[in-house]
Parts: structure tokens; sequence; C-alpha cells
């Protein structure tokens, strides 16, 4: 068991660099410095400046090699950065990036918390529903209705919502943000229901789809031979079992929690982690762009290896070989 | 090389390619029937996308008119060449209004714009229907970047296993665990904008899912014991893959490719809402659209005409793209009957 979770956490550990590498290449090799400097500055900057911005941004030490001191290396200066969060300041603006991260997250939580504490229950038990009444016109209207909600753009969504809801029916504020605890849920509320509405016809599909295939094993027959009813079946036999699948779909979407919601935050201004990156993109931020890939993939990382730890917990057939 | 004989070269490229697939594919009893089988489920959806493509087609084939003298012509598509030469107006117009939309003077085409103009007067209908072109090249040229390289690493890395198998599963991880639009915005961010560059980094994060699927399979199919026999029998390990594996997962490709094209398609609409997609998607068209909705009165046409057309092609696609995965993976088939 320890040694499972020793070459786990080793493997996820490996993963965090292998990003960290890719990143480097990326912004770093193929991104030259001038590239980074002259974005940054503008096409007419003097030499000087783009010579000083250089030093000023430690974009002037050599990229992966320096014969005088192995360790005052570009590469080196990265990875000692990134793995101690020691982010630096903004290429665009000189903020420190640790700062807006923190002022960021607060917002970002608000809409990505509710989001995802409604919209797990929501697509399950919508799941549940249609799974329950399979092969039935219920069962065939529910999975019509996931795919044409599949279908549209999440941009269609954001647009239609404010629209309608925020223009037309005027029941709440277009965009905007409130950290107040009193007028803090009218803004919220928006962003929410556009995401659990773009959401939910991909995940209620997926759930169906699990349960179904629960549905179909050998112990649902035993339990039913048994004389057990369909709804106690669902409830006490499927569910369970299928929470292994449903965990890491869960998973997959924590680092979202905290990275927001790149388009939800932009379009209702929200000053949370996700407009901070459309920010990033549109005045050509690359350190703060890097940092925020490489927060993603370290939850993603870190969130994968507490799933597998859990399945040891929860699956008992889980080898760990 | 400029813009039009590249579009034509890809045009050619896909009929070439859909045509060989198709004479391949016929010869192939399996293939013939399963996809008659999803025409007969599908009848309306396979008909939609066929009309996409269609256009798309109709689209990509571009000349420009032999005109001495005059260099600044632009090479107009078969579909350019279906609307009048300057079929445009100075600003908005409501669909088939006589006059504009603001200020009310009158319209060079009156009456003649099915689905009026936007901002810039450019006829909607046109520049909807011109929109298929660029979902295709999405879908086209990402998965001919991104599949043959899937195949080959999933191949190599179920097939033969060790090194080569932790090697390309190090790689998948790693770029799996990078949040996929982050990536591909900094991609296009590094890489430069343009629609080379976008289908550049759509493979980058859509090659992943096929690799996946394509080792998952090979590492099944190596076991089995037809391959076994092949290998007891002499056979080379390099025509082992061609002939008894490659074969055998091809069906998954084809259901991967599917499901995964309408991911590209949303995906570049989300890009050109970040300000790095493709000239003339349906994606820039909602992108150019969105504050038309909060203007007094409303300007609707643009933003329906764009979000309609992406709907209708993801609708059938995904249609399409189940009944295919229905039809062609014995998985799924042997939990219907």
């Amino acid at each position: 068991m320890l040694g499972y979770l020793l070459r786990r956490t080793a493997w996820g550990a490996a993963t965090v660099l292998g990003v960290l590498l890719f990143l480097f290449a990326l912004f770093f090799l193929y991104a030259t410095p001038q590239d980074v400097a002259r974005r940054a500055l503008g096409e007419k900057a003097p030499p000087e400046a783009i010579a000083q911005w250089l030093v000023n941004h430690g974009y002037d030490k050599p990229a992966v090699w320096n014969p005088a001191d192995p360790l005052d290396t570009r590469l080196a200066e990265h990875l000692r950065r990134m793995l101690l969060f020691d982010f630096g300041r903004s290429d665009a603006d000189d903020v420190p990036i640790a700062q807006r991260l923190r002022d960021g997250v607060g917002p970002s939580l608000s809409v990505t918390l509710p989001l995802f504490t409604l919209g797990l229950p929501l697509a399950l038990s919508l799941a549940l529903l249609v799974a329950f009444f399979r092969e039935t016109y219920i069962d065939r209207v529910g999975v019509v209705l996931c795919v044409l909600a599949m279908s549209v753009s999440v941009l269609v969504y954001i647009l239609g919502g404010q629209y309608l809801l925020g223009k037309l029916l005027r029941w709440f504020p277009i965009s905007g943000f409130d950290p107040a605890p009193s007028v803090l849920l009218r803004f919220v509320a928006l962003p929410v229901l556009v995401g659990l509405l773009a959401g939910v016809g991909a995940n209620v599909r997926f759930y169906r789809a699990v349960f179904l295939e629960e549905s179909g094993r050998d112990y649902v027959r035993t339990a039913r031979a048994k004389g057990a009813g369909d709804a106690r079946v669902m409830a006490r036999h499927v569910l369970p079992n299928a929470l292994i699948p449903v965990l890491t779909n869960v998973v997959v979407e924590i680092p979202f929690l905290f990275t927001g919601s790149i388009l939800l935050e932009s379009f209702f201004g929200i000053p949370g982690l996700g407009s901070i990156t459309v920010d990033a993109i549109q005045s050509n931020d690359f350190a703060t762009l890097r940092v925020m890939v490489y927060l993603g993939a370290l939850l993603f990382i870190a969130g994968q290896v507490l799933t597998d730890v859990a399945y040891t917990l929860v699956d008992p057939r889980v080898r760990l070989g | 090389m400029e813009g039009h004989v590249l579009g034509n070269a890809f045009a050619a490229a896909i009929v070439l390619l859909a045509a060989l697939a198709a004479w391949r594919l016929r010869a192939s009893a399996f293939w013939r029937e399963r996809l008659g089988e999803i025409a007969r489920r599908r009848p309306i959806a396979t008909v939609v996308v066929a009309l996409y493509l269609g256009v798309a087609l109709l689209d990509s084939v571009a000349w420009r008119d032999a005109q001495p003298g005059e260099a600044s012509v632009e090479a107009r598509s078969l579909l350019d060449r279906a609307f009048p030469a300057d079929f445009r107006e100075r600003s908005y117009s409501a669909p088939l209004a006589a006059v504009e939309f603001y200020g009310g003077a009158a319209l060079a085409h009156p009456g003649r714009h099915l689905l009026g103009t936007d901002i810039l007067g450019r006829d909607v209908l046109h520049l909807a229907l011109g929109g298929a072109r660029v979902a295709l090249l999405i879908g086209g040229l990402t998965s001919l970047i991104a599949i043959p390289l899937a195949i080959a690493l999933g191949l190599a890395a179920g097939y033969l296993g060790g090194r080569t198998d932790d090697l390309v599963f190090f790689l998948l991880s790693t770029l799996a665990s990078m949040p996929s639009i982050l990536l591909l915005v900094a991609l296009i961010m590094v890489i430069g904008r343009g629609p080379v560059q976008v289908c550049l980094a759509l493979a980058v994060t859509s090659w992943v899912n096929f690799c996946r699927v394509v080792r998952g399979e090979t590492l099944k199919l190596r076991e089995l014991d037809y391959v076994s026999a092949a290998r007891a029998l002499g056979v080379s390990e390099l025509r082992i893959v061609w002939r008894h594996v490659l074969p055998n997962l091809s069906h998954l490709v084809v259901i991967t490719f599917v499901l995964t094209f309408s991911q590209l398609v949303l995906s570049e609409a989300i890009l050109s809402w970040l300000g790095v997609g493709i000239d003339g998607s349906w994606g820039q068209m909602i992108d150019q659209a969105r504050d038309e909705l909060a203007r007094d009165p409303i300007i609707a046409w643009n933003l329906g005409a764009a979000s309609a057309a992406l709907f209708g092609l993801i609708l059938a696609v995904n249609l399409v793209g189940d009944a295919l995965r229905d039809v062609l993976d014995p998985h799924t088939l042997r939990e219907r009957t």
C-alpha cells in the first residue's frame, strides 16, 4: 500500500516536471526573450530599454547551460521559481503575479463553488432519473435534450442568458461583482445558472451511460432476483458502484474550481483568475499565462493522485500492483 | 504560396482522400453494411453533414478572374460566385429590408439580403455559409496532423511496451494535465496566430485522445490469439502491426474522429472569443456580434445565423457520431442485445 502511494506520487511529480519542461521549451526556447520583450515594450522600443527589461525580468541569462555557474540559467531559474511558487512579476505591467492570484481566488471560488456543488447533484439526480426510466419515452426525450444541450456553444449560452435573464427579464445584473455578502448572490446567480445549463447536458449523458453499464451487471440481476424493487436497486446497488467513474469525472473538474471559468468570468465581469488569464492573453503577458497553465496542471495532477489514493480506499478490487 | 491556391490544394486533398477511403471501404462488406446502417438510422443528420461538407468544398475552390493590370482582385470561391460581386451595404440592415437599419438610407440591394447584413455591410447568409469551410478546415487539418501521429505513437507504445510505452505515456499524461483551453491559448500566442497555427495547437491537445484510444486497444489486441498465431508463423512485427492490429482498431479511430470533430469546432469558437481564433469562423461572427444584443432595438440576425449554423453542424455531427459508435463498436453492440 505504502509502496503504491509512493510510486503514484513519484509519477505525479515526474508529470509536474514534464509540464515545467514543456512550458520552458514553449515560453523560453521557442519564444525567444527578444520576442517577449518586444511584445511587452512594443515594436519600436529602443535596444537599451529592451536590454534593461531583459535584465529586470531575468530573461538575460543563458538558456540551459552556463559554464561559469551551472545554476544561473533560465531553466534553473524557471524551475526554482515555479517549484517554490515564487512567480515574480507580470511581463505586461510589473505587478507581482502572486498578489494577483491572491486577489483572484476569492471571486473565482464564489462562482465555481456554487456551480460545482449545485451542478454535481443536479446532473447525478437527472442521470439517475433518466437511467431509472430507461427505454421509455422519458429516457428518449432526456437523451435528445442532452444532445441538443451539448450542441450549443458556451458562447451562445452566455450571450443568451445575459440577454434573456439580465436584459429582458431583469432578474439579475448583466455583469459585475461585489464581494459584500448582501449583494454577492445577485451578481453570482446569473453566471452560475448559465454555467449549470452549459454543463448539464454532457454530464447527464455521461452519468447515464455509467449507470446503464452498472445496471447490466450480475449483482443487479441477483438483487432483483432477491426481490429488490427498481428504486432500491438503483439507490442501494447501482449508485454506490457507479460512484467510481463518477469520482474520476469529478476530480478532473477540481482544478477549474480554482483557475475559474475563463469564459464565465470575463463575460460577467468577475475579477477572478479566469479574468486574469484573459487579461494576460490580451496584453501578451507570458509570465502570467505560464503561471496559470502551471497551476492548472499542478492542481489536476494533485487531483489525479488523490483519486487514485481514494480508489484504493473505495474499491477493494483495485490492485496495487 | 497564396491563400486560395492552398485552399484549392486542401479541398483537392480532402476530395481525393474521401474518394480513396470510399473506394477502399466499398471493397469491404463490413464497412459497406455498417455505413449504410448509419444512413438508415440517422438519415437527416447524415444529409445535413453532407450539405455542410458540400458548402465547405464549394467555398474551398477559388480562383482569380483574369484581369490583367488589376493585381488587387481577390480570388473568389464558387460560393462567393453564387452571390453578386459587390453584394455589400454600408452598415447594418435587417433581413430582407429595403433600407439601412440605422438612418434608413436606401440599400444597394434592397430586399436581397435574406439574413440581413453585419456592421460592415457584409451579407450574413454569405458569412454564415462561409463558416462551414473554416469548420471543415479546423476538423480536417487538425485531424490530418493529429491522427497519423497518434496512431504511430499509440501503436508503438501499445505494441512494443517497455520503455517506449513509458515515454509515450509520460508525454500523454504531461499534455493531458494542462487545462486544454489554457494550453491552446499559450501555444497559439507563442507560435503565432493564423489558421494553420490554430490547427496545429488543436492537434497538440487533441492527439492525446486518439493516442490513448489507439494505445489501449493495441495493448488488448497484441495479446489475442491471431496475433500470437501470426507471430508463430514467422510474420514480421511490422507486418503484424500493419495487417492484424491496425485494421482492427480503425473503427475506434473513426469514432473518435467524429466525436472529436465537434469538440474541435466548439473549441475554436471559444478561441475566437479569446481573440486567437481563425478569420471567418462562426465563433468570430458570434464574437463580433456580442455587443449587438445590448443595442436598442437589438440586432439578433448576426448572432442568430452564426449560432444556428454552428448548432446545426455540431448537432448533426454528434448524432452521426453516436450512431457510428453504436454501429461500429462491438462493446456497445453487446450491450444493446
